[in-house]
């Protein structure tokens, strides 16, 4: 178990203990019939006081977590080889496997040389072939960056193993609520704190260079707007109006935020440049308007309101003006999220009674629910656009659930903590 | 920089990201939070629950009668002022008729007592999106100022904070829990 401690105590704080962690397994619920058999030999190993991460152990996890994948167990494996020369071709072909990964892990001095190679089982050629160096802390990331290369080379898809997610936790001591922004690695791993509270916190979002999350807290038992810089624990209040201080949306230059703010009445979307603190106002209804999300080409701004009496998705040009109402099926469309290339929003789809993950198509307008829950809410998009993650609820248990687009492959996240909510992918 | 210092009491903890090292460090916030020397919290900083005691209904986490140390009355059951909370229907920040009395209550004794001021405490029950319900928890306490100002409190002793679903009354996932999270606290801020 790696796992780092770098922290950073502010102020106040007298003492971090490392939360615990690990706490996270994944279950593939649904995955797909094509999934392609590939073999991953655990690496052989060199070096006096062992290799603190299972480097291979976490690159299987990751393709088969993929649901792209399937992957063989070790028991199964007719050998081990960890050099070119000592696979045998025909022996994998016989376990129907199409793809084999090899590799070595060699300590010298502290550091780590990871090398693997990706085989092509039928034409018994080698694919890809890459060698790394790591400290101990960035075994884990180096293996997943080699998942990401596996993943792609086979998929031509970017593979998002090394991307991380914020999400949000609560726990309860008698009547004390305990409120945490956390970040993991996108397998649940690492999991570290970055805001903690025993006011709500809510609506982590990525900036789109993945250095910061925009976030409200209640910590002054009133709404407002932070923005935390990851790597330094450095923090900067950029809205603390009367009322409502939500929703923040990061531009997709990074340069502005798109927000709620209520200070005028109720409700509405306005702009805040973040570098000359300026704010526009965009929407002027005397109903709730919120939940603005940009498009990925920065031209609009998709906005939950309820102008026509129910929530719905509308969407405007980002400079304001020009609103039109975007969804038409279902009394509940709430909480848009873009995909990466534009094509598609997410959304909160309510019918009554239960609250699904819909997609919808920008071109035909048409809607697709891909979730089955009861109370699925806060879709966020991977950032290769394959995967949406989400919130989601049975019984009194909450998890994390990643659906693909088309609903077909489904995985559950489970974490210790039976109130997690709110999880947005890096970008 | 002006910063309420009997409010804040929350621990705020940063964790550097990067993972190359393994020192510790200190630092100062750039924004606020420096101000308080009170507050340490170590709660923030432990493990997770596993969730024991998250489910059932817990009503009223201030007791029976929350306002019972601005007077007498507030803790009288043949009183109105003991109800302080008012109850709504789903998705609606219509005051119902059952509540008005109530509402009418609070509002001649603030009338009464110029110097007392409420926070009106909006919520929402869990279904739908969080960010929406925050609107729709800040309507209904409007709804519930509007009504109060009508019957002469003035603005300086009416306040409004929406904490949306994020703090419900009952933990349940069930209707009746919904009933009492979809609700207006009206919280006496004493003098």
């Amino acid at each position: 178990m790696s796992f780092f401690r770098k922290i950073l105590l502010i102020g106040l704080v007298s003492f971090y203990v490392p939360s615990s962690y690990a706490e996270l397994t994944i279950e593939i619920t649904e995955g797909i019939e094509s999934a392609l058999p590939i073999s991953v030999v655990p690496f052989g190993m060199q070096g006096a006081s062992g290799v603190p991460v299972d480097v291979s152990f976490v690159v299987d996890a990751d393709l088969g977590r993929s649901g792209y994948f399937k992957t063989l167990d070790k028991q199964s494996m007719p050998a081990k080889p960890s050099t070119a020369e000592a696979v045998q071709f025909k022996d994998w072909q016989a376990l129907g496997q199409n793809y084999l990964v090899i590799g070595q892990v060699i300590e010298d001095h502290g550091q780590y040389n990871v090398q693997f190679q990706l085989f092509d089982v039928y034409k018994g050629e080698q694919l890809m072939g890459y060698r790394m160096t790591s400290s101990a802390a960035e075994l884990r990331r180096t293996a997943h960056h080699i998942s990401d290369l596996i993943f792609e080379k086979l998929t031509g898809k970017k593979g998002v193993f090394s991307g991380r997610i914020a999400y949000i936790t609560s726990s309860r001591q008698g009547k004390q609520s305990n409120h945490k922004l956390q970040v993991s690695d996108a397998d649940g791993f690492n999991a570290q704190t970055i805001a903690s509270s025993v006011e709500p916190l809510m609506s982590p979002a990525w900036s789109p260079d993945g250095r910061k999350i925009a976030y409200v807290s209640f910590e002054k038992k009133s709404a407002a707007i932070y923005i935390q810089t990851l790597a330094t624990g450095e923090r900067a209040r950029v809205a603390e109006f009367p009322g409502i201080n939500g929703a923040p949306s990061w531009s997709p230059d990074g340069a502005k935020l798109a927000l709620t703010l209520s200070k005028d009445g109720n409700p509405d979307i306005f702009i805040l440049n973040l570098m000359t603190r300026s704010l526009t106002k965009l929407t002027k209804s005397f109903a709730i308007d919120t939940e603005p999300t940009w498009s990925p080409d920065g031209s609009s701004i998709v906005f939950t309101s309820d102008r026509g009496g129910k929530p719905q998705l509308y969407i405007m040009s980002s400079q304001g003006g020009d609103e039109k109402r975007l969804t038409f099926s279902g009394n509940y469309n709430a909480r848009a999220s873009f995909s990466p290339d534009g094509k598609s929003i997410a959304m909160v789809h309510g019918n009554g009674s239960d609250y699904r993950i819909a997609v919808m198509d920008m071109a035909t307008k048409s809607v697709n629910v891909i979730t089955d829950g009861r109370s699925d809410e806060s879709p966020s998009f991977a950032p290769n656009g394959s995967m949406i993650l989400y919130a989601s609820r049975k019984g009194n248990a909450g998890y994390l659930s990643a659906v693909s687009l088309d609903g077909k492959m489904q995985q559950k996240l489970v974490f210790d903590s039976s109130e997690i909510r709110e999880p947005a992918w890096s970008p | 920089m002006k910063l309420n210092k009997t409010v804040l009491a929350l621990a705020i903890s940063a964790v550097i990201l990067s993972g190359c090292s393994e020192d510790e460090q200190d630092a100062s916030l750039t924004d606020g939070t420096q101000n308080t020397a009170s507050g340490i919290n170590d709660a923030s900083t432990s493990g997770l629950n596993n969730g024991s005691g998250l489910s059932g209904s817990e009503m009223n986490a201030s007791g029976m009668y929350p306002n019972a140390g601005i007077g007498p009355e507030f803790s009288d059951p043949n009183n109105p002022l003991s109800k302080s909370t008012i109850y709504f229907m789903l998705d609606s920040s219509q005051v119902q008729d059952d509540f008005v009395p109530v509402i009418a209550a609070h509002a001649q004794y603030l009338v009464a007592h110029p110097d007392q001021r409420v926070v009106m405490e909006g919520h929402g029950d869990e279904r739908g999106s969080r960010e929406y319900n925050i609107a729709l928890g800040e309507q209904r306490a409007k709804s519930i100022v509007s009504m109060m100002r009508v019957q002469g409190v003035t603005d300086g002793q009416l306040q409004v904070v929406s904490y949306g679903e994020e703090k419900p009354a009952s933990l349940g996932h069930d209707e009746a829990s919904w009933e009492l999270n979809r609700r207006v606290e009206i919280v006496y801020q004493g003098k």
